[in-house]
């Protein structure tokens, strides 16, 4: 127990000082914060509960447009900013940008949640590849519907309120840093302490045998429903969060783009082992590395590495970074292995 | 707008001939989906994408200057290879485990497709010219590209000629034989491993074949694949698997929705309403199911 609190406070201080020690990969590591956070969360459906969600992005993208508009349309004509595009003929000043911001990630923190908990009912009943699909339906519609909607821009996309000229030409980056740094703390925090409760155990129980966890008097439906709120809640911050770094939203390519994003949280979190706590952050941290390397030196390339990645993956990796960890030093992981039995595994291999 | 259905009845016919038309096509891809579905339990994400590759071979003839027609006889060939190359290098490391492994690395497979076509043949929309013309009925109120009846002919008559094949011949016989039971198939002398990967291949070849229609009556684009595998999926569940005149009927259904959302709400909102009725279907189907569970209690 002492180990991980000093393992965590020096994650903490690493966190806070890293935009100062690397300076120019701000926008990258709060990049890897969201990733993080939207593998952590797609993992609470995913890997502890079973149900193999493609549809998060619905979410992160609802709290992206919804983050921008309440920033917007706070203090301007929501319709006018959007015609005008790029040319930018209201400015926000520093208080009103702070503000809309505050207020914004709050709306699109809490209306994906409760959308997601209206949605829950009739969604969640489905089973396995059917759950799949429907979600996968449901993050295209949302992407092709918001396409088609004029007052938040519909097909050319809208511009997110530009940063106030305060604190020098490092704010912008440092002030998104910290919120999806603080983001991912308070996720962090909340899914750990999620974990270890009954809560989990109802999860895991779910994910193992719904019908049987159900014939055990468990309202399997309420914590399915509960899970997926606690998931939508972080992924529209994140989203909320990710919209203001970007500054241009797009529904296909970036509110839900269920070719990257959708697919990103759900490759992070097998990459680094599915249905751990630590997994999907290490998965997403090696993915993001990868991605970018691959991003910079193989431009035009990224989706053919993409797909074949998603491909290799799943089927010679399906265990992640975590499972073959576990494989091999089983000890770490708190469990007691035979040596005679071990010796007996490795013969007959 | 709501009006204009009544008022209008030519807009009405324009619109269910259009989607009757279409939905044979949608059909035939279904057709397949439901084929692998029932055979290996596989989901493809890929259908869509394995559709759109087929009209590209269909429009590189054209290009070359043969007529895109000929691409129904070609592009079903390399398809079918293509199909089985896909087959031997992924598919069947997933065939028999979870579901979602086989929708996820499908779903890999079709990214790296629509990168490739990307690559390949740039991000233009096209279409092969047929030069079929076009027949006007009920005083050139209505206006029916013949390239669209030629495709349903065409998809009807492969769909036909598959449907004996499956019935007749001793490869078609093993197939339904591993549908039905993989292991007493095997145990009786099937090689199913083969089956499979004839399966795969046949399916790639029907899609190659819509894709050589679409390419003459609509448009292809590298991206525009996986609506057309949400449509195929969508006819299966609708129509349930091995049931060929729900899916026939079924395609038919979604044609003229597609047709009728097209007129109602706008051109933007099309595919969008096309995912969203996907939705409903699953959510619909699911109270359904749900409510039988309940009469078991």
């Amino acid at each position: 127990m002492n180990k991980n609190i000093i393992l965590y406070a020096a994650i903490l201080i690493f966190g806070l000082a890293a935009p100062f020690i690397f300076p120019a990969f701000k926008v990258q590591l709060s990049i890897l914060c969201v990733l993080i956070i939207l593998a952590v969360t797609w993992n609470i459906q995913g890997g502890e509960m079973g149900y193999n969600s493609f549809g998060n992005i619905l979410f992160y993208g609802l709290g992206m447009y919804l983050c921008a508009s309440v920033q917007v349309g706070m203090f301007f004509p929501l319709a006018e900013w959007t015609e005008s595009g790029g040319e930018k003929t209201f400015v926000h000043t520093p208080t009103q940008f702070f503000q809309g911001m505050a207020v914004g990630l709050l709306v699109a923190a809490v209306v994906p949640t409760i959308v997601a908990g209206l949605i829950g009912y009739s969604i969640l009943g489905l089973r396995g590849h059917y759950f799949a699909i429907c979600t996968l339906g449901l993050g295209v519609a949302a992407g092709e519907i918001s396409g088609g909607i004029e007052i938040i821009g519909a097909g050319q996309g809208f511009t997110t309120p530009p940063f106030p000229n305060v604190g020098g030409l490092e704010a912008r980056g440092e002030f998104f840093y910290f919120c999806s740094f603080f983001a991912l703390v308070i996720a962090f925090v909340t899914i750990r302490a999620i974990y270890s409760t009954r809560f989990k155990l109802i999860l895991n129980a779910i994910r193992d045998n719904e019908d049987k966890a159900e014939a055990m008097g468990i309202e399997t439906m309420k914590y399915k429903i509960i899970g997926w709120m606690v998931s939508a809640f972080f992924c529209g911050l994140a989203g909320g969060i990710m919209g203001g770094l970007v500054g241009y939203i797009d529904s296909t390519d970036v509110a839900f783009d269920g070719r990257e994003m959708g697919v990103f949280m759900v490759l992070m979190a097998i990459l680094g082992g599915k249905g751990t706590l630590w997994g999907p952050i290490i998965g997403a941290t090696v993915f993001h590395i990868f991605k970018e390397g691959f991003w910079t030196f193989f431009l035009g390339w990224q989706y053919v590495a993409l797909g074949v990645l998603i491909v290799v993956i799943v089927i010679y990796f399906p265990e992640g970074i975590m499972g073959w960890l576990r494989e091999k030093y089983p000890e770490r992981f708190g469990e007691v292995v035979d040596e005679a039995d071990r010796k007996a595994q490795v013969e007959l291999k | 707008m709501d009006f204009m259905v009544f008022q209008y009845p030519m807009i009405t016919i324009q619109a269910c001939l259009d989607g009757v038309l279409l939905g044979v096509l949608f059909a035939l891809i279904a057709y397949g989906m439901a084929l692998q579905w029932g055979v290996m339990n596989i989901i493809n994400i890929a259908q869509g994408d394995l559709v759109i590759l087929g009209g590209y071979i269909a429009y590189f003839m054209y290009l070359f200057g043969i007529h895109p027609a000929w691409g129904v006889i070609v592009s079903p060939f390399i398809m079918y290879f293509v199909g089985i190359g896909i087959y031997k290098l992924v598919i069947n490391k997933v065939v028999d485990r979870d579901l979602f492994i086989s929708i996820l690395a499908t779903f890999g497979i079709s990214i790296l497709f629509m990168q490739l076509m990307n690559f390949a043949f740039g991000a233009d929309v096209v279409l092969a010219n047929s030069g079929y013309g076009t027949t006007f009925l009920f005083d050139s109120n209505v206006v029916l590209p013949n390239s669209k009846i030629f495709s349903a002919i065409v998809s009807i008559a492969f769909a036909i000629c598959l449907v004996i094949y499956m019935k007749k011949s001793k490869l078609g016989r093993a197939i339904r034989a591993t549908a039905q039971n993989a292991r007493a198939a095997k145990i009786l002398g099937v090689d199913t491993e083969k089956v499979y990967a004839a399966t795969f291949g046949i399916n790639a070849a029907l899609c190659g074949v819509a894709g050589a229609l679409i390419s003459i009556t609509f448009t292809i684009h590298p991206y525009m694949g996986l609506p057309y595998t949400i449509r195929s999926f969508m006819i299966v569940i609708v129509a349930g698997l091995g049931n060929l005149p729900g899916v026939a009927l079924s395609g038919m259904g979604l044609g003229v929705f597609e047709e009728f959302a097209d007129y109602l709400l706008g051109t933007e909102f099309r595919i969008g309403s096309v995912f969203l009725l996907l939705v409903l279907i699953l959510v619909y189907r699911r109270f359904k199911l749900s409510r039988k569970r309940e009469y078991l209690k």
